[in-house]
């Protein structure tokens, strides 16, 4: 415990500045006003790999360590999509992920928004076009944010999610 | 004994040293699995090219006392009937042998015939019947930040009776993606089989390609290649340790071990230009060089990372809940380990001794003698502490590979090699194994590509190893493996 309690202090606080909105991830604009006049600055995410490599994976669990303190922007991943405000999507979408996106997508209560993550949910990028797979995440259901990049770095990912949170 | 008759027969393949290749009969191919079995050996990989109606081949790899050993069973077109299945001697082959249907047409003769990437009809689940059984069904967007996948659990109260997993839902195509691509460009898609495991797949994949064109790559490149491997060995780890102190209630854990992890994947960023090294390994060689202030630099924040590490390590040996959370919890016995030919990290924490680092070593392990690390324990602590070790265990490599880099040019020229060039590339990744086969087709184009992660035999032994434990143990059970599912999807 002591010894827990003398890491904790050595540390010390190390965590960044987050970015500024960035308008060019922004793919779809007359976003809905009622978002932000509700959610205030606090945000549920749904996270849904729809065939991605997992290397998107690795960089949004790198988006909860104490560098990018994700919490401390009053952002938070929740186990259901009927908790969240906003769906994370990375992947192609693969054709058996397909129904379970759009499940998620209608589950999520209005009104919600969707981040595509990674090349491959911005464009298919190399996974998109292989042959049992249906490209980018706007195939399926409506992006708001796409975030290229492979994987996007968790900056990157950050400043995606609060693009989308900007109206 | 019997398998030295094969070994012998057998004609040395491109790629990866150690491995040779052998062409047999619908007896001898029964026959060959039989004696590997009877000797110790596993099974590391089984796919099928070509379709009933063309003629088709079946490949299994084994990995032998005396070496790695493909074996190809050609069936002529119009008798592409049932092969002969060898789940009864290697029981991870089943979803192998269902896969290559699904993408072959090819069945074997093994009993399970349910589809397993084909995902048209509802699964059909075995049921577990019973006074109170009932079943949960989790998945397939599961509640955290993994990837997509079916587990069913059949549940008296807590207690799991039964575990069955469906995969395949990230299933996208890429073995007939490959064959659509330059085989100078596979290495890409090959980086992006299972993002965790980037080098170890782009590595295996450019060590294929350059053994059928008959090329050697510089030895700072395979000194580079080596750097690379060990990084993405040490990321992985760390960030699993932290998730494990995690689920195990100690939230100090992840806090700590995933700045550990941010500190190396930023000094990755500084010396490669890249935090997972997705395009670092390409045919010929490495498309980064490192200066020598960048790899001084590396080596410092590795020594300070392991040293911190082997700090933490003691704080979480002190820690009674997480101790009492660890030990005993999702045991795999090192028999049944054997029986189910698990491999990598997860078999070495069940006494399974293998590391191709050292059975089947090419440049620059040759020259590094690593030693496996191996626990017999069998549950989530076994599997922890071989992590910690192997934190230390790259620390060493590490240091020694940085401080000896070979100078000189980090690429050499490769040409498209002839049409019907075969080669198989093994590394071992930060997982297991992870084998790329390669087959060069005509104009400079890929016949057929494999990739193989050991995922696929340590699924099943995930569904033995939460027996008679509790659901709520899963997470943490299931994180000791961490297996991944964009690889075994294909």
């Amino acid at each position: 415990m002591l010894k827990s309690l003398r890491k904790i202090l050595a540390v010390g606080l190390i965590s960044q500045t987050p970015p500024a909105p960035d308008e060019s991830l922004r793919t779809a604009q007359a976003l809905d006003a009622r978002i932000a006049a509700v959610l205030g600055r606090a945000l549920c995410i749904r996270h849904v790999d729809a065939g991605s490599c997992n290397g998107c994976e690795l960089e949004i669990q790198a988006l909860g360590n104490p560098y990018y303190n994700l919490e401390g922007c009053n952002i938070r991943f929740v186990a259901s999509p009927r908790h969240a405000d906003l769906l994370l999507v990375s992947g192609p979408v693969a054709k058996n992920m397909a129904e379970p996106l759009r499940r998620a997508y209608a589950a999520t209560p209005d009104p919600k928004r969707v981040v595509a993550l990674g090349d491959c949910g911005c464009t298919g990028g190399v996974l998109g076009q292989c042959p049992s797979a249906l490209g980018s995440v706007a195939n399926v259901i409506p992006v708001h944010v796409a975030v290229p990049g492979c994987p996007p770095s968790p900056m990157r990912i950050l400043q995606g999610i609060l693009t989308a949170l900007e109206t | 004994m019997p398998l030295m008759r094969w070994w012998q027969r057998a004609q040395s393949v491109a790629g990866a040293p150690g491995v040779r290749e052998l062409s047999v009969g619908r007896e001898e191919w029964t026959q060959v699995a039989r004696d590997v079995a009877a000797t110790g050996g596993v099974l590391q990989a089984l796919w099928v090219t070509g379709a009933p109606a063309e003629g088709a081949h079946v490949y299994g790899v084994y990995l032998t006392d005396p070496g790695g050993l493909a074996v190809e069973l050609a069936l002529p077109a119009g008798d592409a009937g049932p092969y002969p299945g060898l789940q009864e001697l290697f029981p991870a082959a089943s979803r192998l042998q269902r896969a290559a249907f699904d993408l072959s047409g090819v069945r074997s003769s093994d009993p399970d015939v349910r589809p397993w990437l084909e995902h048209a009809e509802p699964y059909p689940f075995t049921r577990v019947d019973g006074e109170g059984v009932h079943e949960i069904a989790v998945g397939p967007v599961h509640a955290g930040t993994i990837e997509p996948g079916h587990f069913r659990f059949s549940v008296v109260g807590e207690k799991v009776l039964r575990l069955e997993a469906h995969l395949g839902y990230v299933h996208r195509g890429l073995e007939q993606r490959f064959r659509e691509l330059p085989i100078l460009a596979g290495h890409r898609l090959a980086a992006r089989v299972s993002g965790d495991s980037a080098v170890a797949f782009s590595w295996a994949y450019c060590q294929a390609l350059e053994g059928l064109a008959g090329s050697t790559i510089p030895a700072r490149a395979a000194w580079l290649r080596a750097v690379c491997l060990e990084l993405e060995r040490l990321a992985n780890h760390l960030g699993d340790l932290g998730a494990l102190g995690n689920d195990a209630g100690f939230a100090f854990g992840l806090a700590q071990f995933s700045r550990l992890k941010e500190d190396l994947l930023r000094a990755t960023a500084a010396a490669f230009g890249q935090r997972y090294l997705f395009d670092v390994v390409v045919p010929g060689g490495v498309a980064v060089d490192v200066s020598s202030d960048s790899a001084r630099a590396l080596a410092d924040v590795i020594c300070a990372v392991c040293a911190e590490s082997a700090e933490l390590r003691t704080i979480y040996d002190e820690h009674e809940g997480v101790r009492e959370r660890f030990t005993g919890a999702g045991r795999l016995e090192p028999q049944l380990a054997a029986q189910l030919g698990v491999l990598g990290l997860v078999g070495r924490a069940s006494g399974q001794g293998r590391d191709a680092r050292r059975d089947l070593p090419c440049l620059p392990y040759t020259k590094l003698a690593v030693t496996p690390i191996v626990r017999r324990g069998g549950d989530v602590a076994a599997r922890v502490a071989v992590r910690f070790d192997e934190v230390q265990q790259c620390g060493r490599l590490l240091a020694e590979l940085l401080a000896e880099l070979p100078h000189g040019e980090c690429t050499a020229a490769l040409e498209a090699p002839a049409d019907g060039a075969f080669g198989i590339g093994l590394i071992e990744g930060w997982r297991g194994p992870v084998l790329v086969a390669l087959k060069a087709g005509p104009a400079g184009m890929v016949r057929f590509c494999h990739p193989h992660d050991p995922s696929w035999q340590n699924w099943p032994a995930l569904e033995y190893a939460i027996l008679g434990n509790i659901v709520p143990d899963f997470p943490l059970i299931n994180k000791s493996f961490n297996l991944s599912y964009s690889g075994v999807d294909l």
